[in-house]
């Protein structure tokens, strides 16, 4: 989960990486009495998940409490690269800022460990330095059972050469960013620019700060972080039935077991698209090994209620899940909407292997359900599908 | 002769006494499985029948190890628990813990891979959230289904799952050496390469089936592996190539960042590789069965 900077900014402050005093609104009228807590002037910045938004004027400096409110009329509803601004943070102004300096830690997947990134190049896209001055950007490996201690943070400072001057408080920042890193199973944590102002402190003037999900049994209050508002409905209906759900942008509604071979359906619909009107998959959704026939109930519902669903593919290779239940969760869900009175007129394409294969088909051929179909190959399943979802 | 797992490996179960670990524990049992016992602190010195087969508890993996020879450890503890459960294992320097458990925080399984390395590696970790491994007709540590295939000529490496059973499936009738699910996350013990070279150096293995998926840049390493160091035919799939960008697609480290982890990237890697790589799972089977047909 990736969290806003007013979230990175809170979670820094808690421990204890330097930033600058600052607080998130939602209203114009909101900006005058941050900027008069913060004495008179301010930062107006534009709240979104994407990059660049300096260069689309959605930062901007205000000199008065009033100036304040009409930046944050301006910049509140900007569309900066398809995110809207629903939220602005009201920012202290930073200090004459001298140089502008990047520090991370991140996950290196190729290398199972974690790795501590440093730059005095920063303030700009830090792909751009890794691939333009490769030699500019240290990359120093930290193993998780050790950590950062101080004289581990003064060896990456140091591969990262950074100016004598500032050496030691950046070694303190990287410490305690480590301690952000670990505290609230951070999958990244960066801060750019981490800037030298005239004081000669250092400070963190904008982060980026991602999540890990699996880690939410042991992080009660990351709940509270999720962008609720931002999450598309559907999802935030599976979500809440504890459904693995991502809302596409095509007609195939699919619903498997096991998240590899549910993204494999989705690449095969999109192959026996090509040939049918070039109809898409319109959601990934795995209910997972084992599931109940409430759970493919649950899934249906979610898919059926997409209006841009025109058929549905029923990929199941019974592995723990048996056939039989996925068969039954089927008959049940269409069921369930018919007693409430939702029309169902989407058809359904089911292909169930494995596991109770056959005692799955039989279920299905006795139901008889006008709206059901059995293929029992996967990729004649997903070819019927699309031809189903072409034909709408 | 199969790959980390034979007739001959002595299986311990951490968690075999959770209703996870009792289910699975009598399907591996039906499946020929030598399980010599369990571990569970609170329950060390009693047993467990499974249908007639008496498996006794342990207080810890050492003493499992200590008193019944148990060479593989299959962990089926919850997240939360998970990381001292593969600690535990890799301290009593057990020869292969599978880690089958899904939703391990990502902190934990760097700490613990971590941990391994510094102890030498002398345990071989699989997974996490995978379905373990399975040497059809020997023994089955893990999830995957008995009863899908036979013993035969095929190895098989995967980062899915329900793919493996799919694949497994689709060449039940020319069967399997081993096949193994090294898993879906951001972290991960045996990979691709660790599976590629044992199968390799296997003389019943006649061809190897890989599949992967998107995220991270395993499956081009392997390529670069397979292209210096294997001789045996490799067929490959990879899965995602229509996952949009920055979405988590089920597996937690299934997700294309930016422009790096596509299933394009992958695919493209394997050809150079010289692997043949299918279209749809079936597809891919297709290409197995034609190499082997010769």
């Amino acid at each position: 989960m990736d969290l806003f900077e007013y979230q990175a900014r809170d979670l820094f402050a808690k421990h204890g990486v330097p930033v600058l005093a600052g607080e998130v609104i939602d209203t114009p009228e909101a900006a005058r009495e941050a900027t008069e807590r913060l004495g008179g002037k301010s930062v107006v910045k534009a709240q979104v998940k994407v990059g660049g938004r300096g260069k689309a004027g959605g930062v901007k400096l205000a000199a008065t409490p009033d100036e304040a409110v009409a930046r944050a009329t301006d910049i509140l509803g900007m569309d900066i690269k398809g995110h809207t601004v629903h939220k602005v943070m009201i920012a202290e102004t930073a200090p004459e800022i001298v140089e502008e300096y990047y520090v991370s830690y991140l996950l290196d997947r190729t290398n199972r460990t974690f790795l501590a990134m440093a730059s005095v190049q920063g303030g700009m896209d830090i792909e751009e330095v890794a691939e333009k001055t490769p030699e500019a950007l240290a990359k120093v490996p930290v193993d998780s059972n050790t950590g950062v201690t101080i004289e581990k943070a003064r060896e990456i400072v140091a591969q990262a050469k950074f100016p004598a001057e500032v050496a030691e408080k950046v070694a303190e920042v990287m410490v305690t960013l480590w301690d952000t890193f670990v505290a609230e199973d951070a999958l990244l944590v960066e801060v750019n620019p981490l800037a030298k102002v005239a004081s000669g402190e250092v400070l963190a003037l904008d982060g980026k700060v991602s999540l890990d999900e699996n880690a939410d049994f042991r992080q009660p209050d990351h709940e509270a972080l999720e962008d609720k508002a931002a999450a598309n409905p559907l999802e935030a209906a599976a979500k809440a039935k504890n459904l693995n759900y991502v809302k596409l942008d095509g007609e195939v509604g699919i619903i498997g077991n096991g998240a590899g071979l549910v993204m494999s359906t989705l690449d095969v619909v999109a192959y026996a698209g090509e040939k049918h009107g070039n109809v898409k998959p319109a959601n990934f959704l795995d209910i997972g090994g084992g599931a109940s026939a409430e759970v493919m109930a649950n899934g249906l519902e979610i898919i059926l209620g997409d209006p841009d669903v025109k058929s549905v593919f029923v990929n199941v290779f019974g592995g723990i899940t048996a056939c039989d239940e996925v068969a039954n969760g089927i008959v049940q869900a269409l069921e369930l909407l018919k007693t409430k009175g939702e029309d169902v007129t989407k058809p359904l394409v089911v292909r169930l292997d494995g596991n109770n294969a056959e005692l799955g088909r039989k279920i299905l051929s006795d139901a008889n359900h006008p709206l059901v179909q059995r293929v029992d190959t996967m990729d004649g399943a997903a070819d019927k599908a699309a031809e189903l979802a072409a034909a709408k | 002769m199969a790959i980390f797992l034979t007739k001959d490996s002595k299986v311990i179960v951490q968690g075999m006494t959770g209703a996870t670990g009792m289910k699975h524990t009598k399907l591996m049992l039906g499946d020929g499985t030598n399980i010599v016992g369990g571990v569970n602190p609170r329950k060390a010195g009693t047993s467990v029948d499974f249908d007639g087969t008496e498996v006794p508890v342990f207080g810890s993996v050492a003493e499992a190890m200590e008193k019944t020879g148990a060479d593989v450890s299959v962990i089926f503890v919850p997240p939360k628990f998970a990381k001292a459960a593969v600690v535990e294992a890799i301290d009593a320097e057990i020869g292969l813990a599978v880690v089958i458990t899904e939703g391990i925080a990502v902190h934990d399984s760097a700490a613990f891979w971590a941990y391994a390395s510094s102890k030498g590696n002398k345990t071989r970790i699989i997974g996490p959230n995978c379905p373990g491994l399975i040497t059809p007709g020997q023994s089955n540590a893990g999830i995957i289904p008995g009863d899908i295939t036979k013993p035969g000529r095929i190895g098989l490496v995967s980062k899915s799952g329900t793919l493996t059973y799919q694949m497994m499936y689709e060449l039940r009738d020319i069967g399997f050496s081993s096949a193994v699910g090294i898993g879906g996350d951001p972290v991960i013990g045996t990979t691709h390469i660790d599976a590629l070279a044992a199968f390799e150096a296997d003389p019943e293995t006649d061809l190897i089936v890989m599949i992967g998926e998107i995220g991270g840049d395993a499956e081009e390493r392997a390529a670069d592996y397979i292209k210096a160091n294997v001789t045996k035919p490799v067929v490959g799939y990879v899965a995602g190539f229509t996952a949009p960008e920055g979405k988590t697609m089920g597996h937690a480290g299934a997700i294309v960042s930016g422009s790096s982890g596509t299933a394009q990237a992958k695919k493209e890697a394997l050809e150079a590789a010289g692997v043949k790589v299918g279209k749809t799972p079936t597809e891919t089977a297709e290409l197995a069965r034609a190499i082997l047909a010769g």
